[in-house]
């Protein structure tokens, strides 16, 4: 539905967007992910219309949006703080694109009301932006860009400024609420959690370029570099005989798809690297990897280590709550596959891993 | 209830100084009017109300300030965007070319408005010579620039997001500015309306050089009143008439300045290119700067003409007192006059701007503490609003007695043109201290520092530039300074302006040459002043 070609952005000698390409499908959820200053908001102004392309084309549907206004796109914006108009009630916020349209009132209060409804704030109408928690604020700025059944909806760090317990909440709510709605929508973010819980689609965003794209899934087990992976959330990132030793550990060294990465790692000079989440490597009696615990913390959910390998290192890995773990114990670690992956190339040597 | 006592002690210098410079005089004024005979009779202060000619001028002060405002916002806001919100090439300057006619002084404007629509003067086909149309025309040339100033730099720090939040649902740029910009700028709309509206309705100088006898307005009235006939008594009665509308425009503006959510999110936005969608905004400022333009250029250009030809001779005339003895010392002494004039008020008004900005931004911490702190700040703010005319006649009659006896003293100028720039001062300062977020202090005297240490390490490299910008407007606002400097400088020690209005009013060949010539020497050091101030890049300048 929303096609991206080769679009740039340049800003005075500065290219803010280096020729992106991204698609995304009626009904989708593509979420951008990057570091901040990536370009990926600037990205995401551009299609709104608010940064004129230097190169390149955005269509929606096959037209080209080339001097189509922001405001004739038919798309909504939601701040990553909810921009919410200081000088209006929630209920007069939420029904302002309605007003634009002069939809009669009746059918505007009932929509409003239903929209309110939807976000879980059905009687804070009457209330000035000034009076609700941020939460409450990013709500209500939901509720006011689904009002007029956008073609597409940009999320800009929709979460960014709450809470831990209240992003996770309202990333749910989110979530549920664009399914309910079908509604298409673009969403920048730095935060993998909050791609993770929001979008089908990633595209991985540096330096004004996308370095990886796809179902989000697939992005998640298969970063294209190490930079991405510990960007996606992986803990660390082995490299050469280190990486070998965990995979054969892990019996993955004959998998099809890791020899082929290795074998073309080898056959192009460079190393073969793994990239392992925290909990890629669990305290177990019969595991493959011996080695010394450094340090132990509790969390509420599992006890977190770093261990020191024989032949490989510092190592990242969990205990379950209520183990006997303290520094200096030697423990075995098993690996679990589902939360590794095998990188297919890494451009990086750092020898003293080796 | 110790902070309280702590914070009057603080105020009681600021207070004690405004009281007998500013209270006295007012109320010396103003019951001359009300004690007849040493009797109280307010009843013939009413009766002065109700005659015709003073109704009639009270209407005219009303209608032609109005229109004066309404058309100096129309004028201002496109220019505001302009040179707030568009990378324009050389913005910078034209910010500071359009501060200049704010400070020149009123009998400049009145003389350069003279010439252009003078007979024989560029414009003089029009007939609008001493017309209302040309007191409305020059009120519009001074305040248009504190609309540009005061709603720009609002403008310039306005968050764009919630504008384009807006387009993005659909809204039109025409509709964005309807629907979120106009409505996040009405304060900055309303105070700069206010103030102008102020500014028109006690105009002096301008109305005096443009009105003739003809047009007057209450500020008029009440000087010639005072000086002409000696009708103390109606005096009196005009300007306590003019303080209560002033006190109540300012209470109005008060409430309609409020709104519902206060907290400002300030970021100034990258100015963005002009488009060729901009051609009204563009058109608009253009005309604004030719309009702006147009009275300086005359003013300029009548300056170098010496009877037929072109030349130097009316500046040459400068060092003399001009044809027939209009005056009573050269021009050049004049000038000196002056400049050592605003030295003297410059150092005052800041001396006590900065101790007023310091009580009023402190953060209060009981509700009764920061009633007092508003109110003080009411107080303050009192000399915006009070005609120049009355208090420099109030100085006259008040401070003539020991223990005050300042008549004769040479600071009694500097005094009433300090209190002139008070104000202004105090609106520059307070919301660069209102903006140090207090838990710096805090921090400060949490590592060991006392109050005046921390006041040095946090106060002082924020406050400075301020400062020093504020100094340079309040001593352009003194260099121009003509209301009360009339009724207070001394004949043989007049300053610029006063020499410039009697230039004017002078039968002589060469006077008004001799005015227009002195007139441009006035400006240029004023508009010195401001492109030095400009150039510190304060924005809250001139933004009341």
């Amino acid at each position: 539905m929303l096609s991206m070609r080769e679009v740039s952005v340049r800003y005075g000698d500065t290219l803010a967007v280096d020729r992106v390409s991204l698609d995304l499908p009626e009904g989708g959820v593509l979420a951008v992910l990057g570091p901040s200053g990536c370009g990926k908001s600037t990205l995401l102004r551009a299609v709104a219309g608010l940064e004129p392309l230097s190169h390149g084309s955005i269509d929606v549907d096959g037209r080209d949006l080339a001097g189509v206004p922001t405001h004739r796109r038919g798309f909504a914006l939601m701040f990553q703080d909810g921009q919410l108009f200081a000088h209006l009630t929630v209920a007069r916020n939420v029904a302002y694109a309605l007003k634009l349209r002069r939809t009669s009132s009746s059918r505007t209060a009932a929509r409003v009301q239903e929209l309110l409804d939807l976000v879980g704030l059905g009687d804070y109408g009457d209330r000035l932006p000034a009076t609700l928690s941020g939460g409450e604020r990013q709500r209500v700025a939901l509720a006011r860009a689904l009002a007029v059944d956008p073609r597409l909806l940009l999320l800009d760090e929709p979460l960014s400024a709450l809470d831990a317990t209240l992003r996770e909440r309202l990333a749910g709510d989110l979530r549920e609420i664009l399914q309910v709605a079908g509604t298409t929508a673009l969403l920048v973010t730095h935060d993998h959690e909050e791609a993770f819980a929001l979008a089908d689609g990633l595209a991985v965003m540096r330096a004004g370029r996308v370095v990886q794209a796809g179902p989000i899934e697939e992005v998640w087990r298969a970063p294209v570099d190490e930079e991405t992976a510990l960007f996606l959330g992986y803990a660390r990132v082995l490299h050469g005989d280190a990486a070998v030793r965990v995979l054969s550990v892990a019996g993955l060294e004959r998998a099809p798809a890791v020899t082929s990465a290795v074998a073309s790692a080898v056959a192009s000079a460079v190393t073969p690297a793994v990239a392992l989440r925290r909990s890629a490597l669990v305290v177990d009696e019969t595991g493959g990897l011996s080695g010394r615990i450094e340090s132990a913390r509790a969390t509420p959910e599992q006890v977190r280590l770093v261990v020191h390998a024989e032949h490989i290192g510092h190592l990242d890995a969990v205990a379950p709550l209520g183990s006997r773990v303290a520094p200096g114990d030697s423990v075995r670690l098993g690996v679990d596959v589902t939360r590794l992956a095998v990188l297919a190339i890494t451009p990086r040597l750092d020898p003293s891993l080796d | 209830m110790r902070r309280i006592a702590g914070l009057l002690l603080l105020a009681l210098g600021p207070v004690l100084v405004l009281g007998v410079l500013f209270v006295l005089p007012v109320t010396g004024m103003v019951s001359q009017g009300f004690w007849v005979d040493d009797r109280f009779a307010p009843g013939e202060v009413l009766q002065v109300l109700a005659r015709p000619r003073v109704h009639r001028i009270a209407w005219f002060t009303l209608w032609s300030s109005g229109i004066a405002t309404l058309v100096a916002i129309t004028l201002g806001l496109p220019v505001a965007y302009a040179l707030h919100r568009l990378a324009l090439p050389g913005r910078t300057t034209l910010r500071a070319a359009m501060l200049v006619p704010f400070v020149l002084p009123t009998v400049v404007v009145g003389v350069a408005f003279r010439t252009l629509l003078g007979e024989g003067g560029p414009l003089g086909f029009l007939g609008l010579d001493g017309s209302p149309v040309a007191i409305v025309a020059g009120m519009v040339f001074f305040n248009v620039a504190v609309v540009i100033r005061a709603v720009g730099a609002a403008w310039e720090s306005l968050d764009p997001r919630p504008g384009e939040a807006a387009a993005a649902l659909g809204a039109s740029p025409i509709q964005v500015l309807r629907t979120v910009t106009l409505p996040a700028l009405r304060p900055a709309i309303i105070g700069a309306a206010s103030v102008v509206f102020l500014f028109c309705a006690t105009a002096f100088g301008i109305v005096l050089t443009l009105g003739g006898v003809r047009y007057g307005t209450i500020e008029t009235e009440i000087y010639f009143l005072t000086t002409t006939i000696f009708d103390l008594q109606a005096a009196a009665a005009l300007s306590v008439l003019q303080i209560v509308v002033v006190v109540l425009l300012l209470a109005l503006s008060a409430r309609l300045r409020h709104v519902p959510d206060p907290t400002a999110h300030r970021v100034v936005a990258r100015p963005r290119a002009v488009r060729l969608a901009d051609w009204p905004v563009m058109t608009a400022t253009v005309l604004v700067l030719s309009f702006v333009a147009l009275p300086i250029l005359t003013l300029v250009a009548g300056s170098f003409q010496v009877g037929e030809g072109w030349g130097w001779g009316n500046y040459r005339a400068l060092t003399t007192t001009g044809d027939n003895q209009a005056l009573l010392v050269p021009v050049t002494a004049a000038l000196l006059t002056s400049l050592r004039t605003a030295v003297d008020a410059t150092w005052m008004a800041l001396a006590l701007g900065l101790m007023v900005s310091v009580i009023v931004t402190r953060r209060s911490q009981s509700i009764s503490e920061r009633r007092v702190r508003s109110l003080l700040d009411g107080f303050f703010m009192l000399p915006l609003g009070v005609s120049a005319v009355t208090l420099g006649f109030g100085f006259l009659i008040t401070l003539d007695s020991p223990p005050l006896d300042l008549r004769d003293s040479p600071l009694l100028v500097p005094m009433a043109q300090a209190l002139v720039a008070l104000p202004l001062i105090v609106r520059t300062l307070t919301p660069v201290l209102g903006g140090i977020d207090d838990r710096q202090r805090q921090a400060a005297a949490s590592l060991g520092a006392s109050p005046w240490r921390a006041m040095l390490t946090v106060d002082l490299p924020v406050v400075w530039k301020p400062m020093l910008a504020a100094s340079g407007f309040a001593f352009a606002v003194s260099l121009g300074e003509f209301g009360a400097t009339s009724f207070l400088a001394r004949d043989d020690q007049p300053t610029l302006p006063i020499v410039i209005y009697r230039l004017i009013g002078h039968p002589g060949e060469m006077n008004f040459g001799m005015a227009l010539a002195a007139s441009v020497v006035l400006a240029t050091a004023t508009a010195c002043v401001m492109v030095a101030v400009e150039r510190l890049r304060v924005p809250s300048v001139g933004a009341f």
